[in-house]
């Protein structure tokens, strides 16, 4: 089961791999990212675009689904204004195999990283602000798959 | 194809909603505008604000109908275009 939600409220780690496993005996391995606003930032404001991002979220999804064989999925994507040290992103992959789920949970999130219409403002200690640019790092690692 | 001659809807995220002052607007380009490249010239001299925001055109990505777009797709009356800097989720 795909689980895609983009939601300006704190997610729980505990009860969304509780809600992919829920009476599931077939799964033998998940795959875990949790991406979190990292200092010396002092806040992240996250904007996206309503109509394109679940949309998008989907297709990367899907891709995954196409390379991996994949038991359950779950993507939930923050925005709004973040503390340093909140959560921002949580992927999950469930796969019969751990290879498969360790895969497909990198694949995923360097995929949502290049192709998910978000953009990160930064805010530091003393309330300077600056759009966070996109690095190319980021798209070799979007590339590498 | 026809040019637009419908009014599009364009939207503008991050920094190009900050330079343009605009997130969301109605507009009907002139005759000649087809694609999205020609859009982008079109709206890069309508003030110093659009112009800025386009000038580094490598820097702007775009959508057509919520997909990912290029300067050569084609756009058409009614469509939703977005302009934004590369994307930086995750």
């Amino acid at each position: 089961m795909t689980r895609i939600r983009v939601q300006s409220e704190n997610f729980d780690i505990g009860a969304e791999f509780a809600a992919l496993t829920a009476e599931r005996t077939d799964i033998g391995g998940i795959g875990c990212f949790v991406g979190t606003v990292r200092g010396p930032a002092a806040a992240m404001t996250l904007e996206h675009y309503p109509a394109m991002t679940e949309r998008a979220i989907a297709g990367i999804v899907r891709e995954a689904e196409r390379r991996w064989s994949l038991l359950g999925c779950t993507v939930i994507h923050r925005y709004g204004r973040l503390l340093a040290g909140e959560n921002i992103v949580l992927v999950l992959a469930a796969a019969a195999h751990r290879q498969a789920a360790l895969d497909a949970t990198a694949f995923l999130i360097d995929w949502l990283k290049t192709k998910a219409p978000f953009w990160k403002k930064e805010e530091s200690v003393d309330g300077a602000e600056a759009w966070v640019e996109a690095r190319v790092e980021d798209d070799a690692a979007a590339a590498r798959w | 194809m026809a040019d637009v001659e419908a009014p599009l809807t364009i939207l503008y995220f991050a920094w190009l909603r900050e330079r343009t002052g605009t997130a969301q607007e109605s507009v009907t380009p002139p005759a000649g505008v087809g694609t999205v490249g020609e859009l982008i010239a079109w709206l890069a001299q309508r003030s110093p604000g659009y112009a800025s925001a386009f000038a580094n055109r490598r820097a702007v990505r775009c959508a057509v109908n919520q997909e990912f777009a290029e300067p050569a797709t084609r756009i058409g009356p009614g469509d939703e275009v977005a302009f934004f800097p590369p994307v930086t989720g995750g």
